[in-house]
């Protein structure tokens, strides 16, 4: 187990020093001067080629890329992610004070999500080709095929616009949480209401259900004591797969409810062209997801004996 | 032909299926005659007709400059469904290509290629395009760019997979025995039984990057305006949401039911294109 969690990590590694690079020439491969644009960010348009060249110089920006690139990787391996080019402040403490905002989402978000998909799925595993499957199956397109920040929109006229319930954007309370949960909970269910229906029905095929029925057992003990448990497994995969959809979901979400995470921070960085937290932010989703896909992983392994044993 | 015929009536007759291709037509048909149907030029500013609700002239009434939001909507359109058939095309070609080098040759090749999709979906898709789309500058083509980029690797995953079993084959195999060139039996063997779940996954991959593709302009790092795309017009009536929700109304269902009827004739083509799912059905007959 250990041997598989050190492999997983090199390759983390590895994968993350790829997601780096591509974001590093994306930056390189940008249209415009890159001097110039912090130069103007910084101090207005009315800008003499010295000052310009100034800035070229005191941020390194005249060395090779291969060489800015190798000089941001060192500083980054003693954690250093360097200072913001336009409003110097350190990139690393940026990230960490918007950590907060965007845990909270998250995990409300997926705590509605999961609240919708799983009974859902089991439901319509239970019921199959009834109505209630139908409904549900259908629903769960519909939550896919609804643009998230369409919804958002919606959801802000009627609730606060028109109604005056809740308030449209901002941090802080449980009101300001509402609407973005709503936002991102339920388009998430959707991907994992499938996924739980055939798990629940794989598991409802098995010679042990027919015995437990055989044995005279009401359905109730039957889905709750012996069904459950095992179709719940596959799904926890899916649950890491979600991080994915939640994590670009933020951006969007944060952008809209001026949720102050590290979704809106990457967006606001990219309109701002500064590079340096762009890069920050992006190395710090990459690890992220990639520990937390790692973590699912594992969890997986640790919950179902049959791959720990494999594994040995 | 006869197979194909036969797969095209069981499509038509699961429901959703046949309610997405009906839609599809009916938007593709959009597109192409917006210029004869559309009441409006779609750039046409009317500034003392602005932010007008429903009326007969203007069916869904007209935006901050005047502009008929039915045509826009129609012209919409257009960009939408071009951005989705582009990107997946490229996309559905290149990751093929690369997903049956992959599993044909395997070694070092299969190693770098897998490494490389690894980097790609140790991303969430639509944070990368994000910041490839926001780095590169708006426009169609660096949209279509940072999807291309986010969205190849779904099919180098797949195809890699069943090029791993389908090399194993007999048939495979006495080709090879006959001296058949590794080429010829990847283009003529392996390709054709790869090809379904590409297409199911090309469907459902329409409506992923219909979505997306709204999403960076509606962030504005996609199209901008004046061209009628339907994120930038979400985007351009958020400060009228108020006074004006119909400016937000209308481009948002056109994405929801492109992407839904997409996402319809995706699923339905699952059910009848994939064998496993399709023995089931015949199981329970």
């Amino acid at each position: 187990m250990l041997k598989y969690i050190l492999k997983r990590l090199l390759l983390v590694f590895v994968v993350v020093l790829g997601v780096t690079v591509v974001t590093f020439s994306a930056m390189h491969l940008a249209p415009g001067d890159p001097a110039e644009m912090i130069a103007v960010a910084r101090y207005g348009e009315d800008l003499t080629q010295e000052e310009i060249e100034w800035v070229r110089a005191t941020e390194g920006l005249d060395a090779p890329v291969y060489i800015q690139y190798l000089g941001w990787l060192e500083h980054v391996l003693r954690l250093d992610l360097g200072k913001s080019l336009i409003t110097y402040e350190d990139v690393l403490g940026e990230i960490l004070t918007r950590i907060p905002a965007t845990l909270v989402l998250a995990i409300s978000s997926l705590i509605l999500s999961l609240l919708i998909a799983l009974p859902a799925g089991i439901i319509s595993a239970i019921r199959k080709n009834t109505i209630v499957d139908n409904a549900c199956m259908t629903g769960a397109l519909l939550g896919v095929s609804m643009p998230n920040f369409w919804l958002g929109l919606l959801l802000i006229w009627l609730f606060a616009l028109s109604l005056g319930l809740l308030p449209s954007f901002g941090y802080g309370s449980i009101k300001h949480l509402i609407l973005p949960t709503i936002t991102l909970g339920p388009s998430m269910s959707a991907i994992t209401t499938r996924p739980t229906r055939s798990s629940m029905l794989d598991v409802l095929n098995q010679d042990y259900i027919v015995t437990a029925k055989a044995k005279g057992l009401d359905e109730r003990t039957i889905l709750l004591k012996h069904a459950l448990k095992n179709a719940m497994l596959p799904v926890i995969t899916f649950v890491g797969l979600q991080l994915g959809f939640l994590l670009g979901g933020a951006v969007i979400v944060e952008t809209i409810f001026a949720w102050p995470g590290i979704g809106r921070l990457l967006v606001d960085s990219i309109y701002a062209r500064d590079f340096a937290l762009i890069q920050g932010c992006v190395l710090f989703i990459a690890v992220i997801f990639a520990l937390a896909n790692l973590a699912v992983d594992v969890l997986y392994a640790y919950l179902d004996p049959r791959i720990r044993y494999e594994k040995k | 032909m006869n197979e194909t015929w036969i797969a095209l009536k069981e499509l038509g007759e699961n429901r959703m299926a046949a309610v997405g291709i009906v839609i599809i037509v009916f938007l593709v048909f959009v597109a192409f005659f917006a210029p004869f149907f559309s009441p409006h030029d779609p750039l046409e500013q009317n500034l003392e007709k602005r932010l007008l609700a429903s009326n007969g002239e203007y069916p869904f009434g007209t935006d901050e400059l005047g502009r008929c939001i039915f045509s826009r909507v129609m012209y919409g359109t257009r960009i939408s469904l071009e951005i989705g058939v582009v990107v997946v095309g490229i996309t559905a070609l290149i990751g093929t290509i690369l997903g049956v080098i992959s599993g044909y040759y395997g070694g070092i090749v299969d190693e770098i290629i897998m490494r490389a999709v690894d980097v790609v979906l140790a991303f969430p898709g639509i944070i990368l395009a994000l910041v490839i789309a926001g780095l590169l500058g708006p426009g169609l083509f660096n949209v279509i760019l940072a999807l291309a980029v986010t969205h190849w690797p779904a099919y180098t995953r797949l195809v890699r997979g069943m090029t791993l079993s389908v090399k194993e084959k007999e048939f495979v195999e006495a080709a090879r025995a006959l001296r058949a060139s590794n080429f010829y039996i990847m283009r003529r063997h392996i390709l054709p039984n790869c090809i379904n779940p590409v297409i199911v996954l090309a469907t459902l991959g329409i409506a992923h990057t219909i979505i997306f593709a709204a999403a960076l302009s509606f962030l504005g790092l996609g199209i901008q305006p004046p061209t009628p795309e339907w994120g930038s017009m979400l985007k351009a009536g958020i400060p009228y949401l108020r006074t004006a929700p119909f400016l937000t109304f209308f481009p948002g269902i056109m994405i929801m039911i492109t992407v839904l009827a997409f996402n319809f004739l995706g699923d339905g083509l699952r059910d009848t294109l994939d064998p496993r799912a399709k023995e089931m059905i015949m199981m329970k007959k």
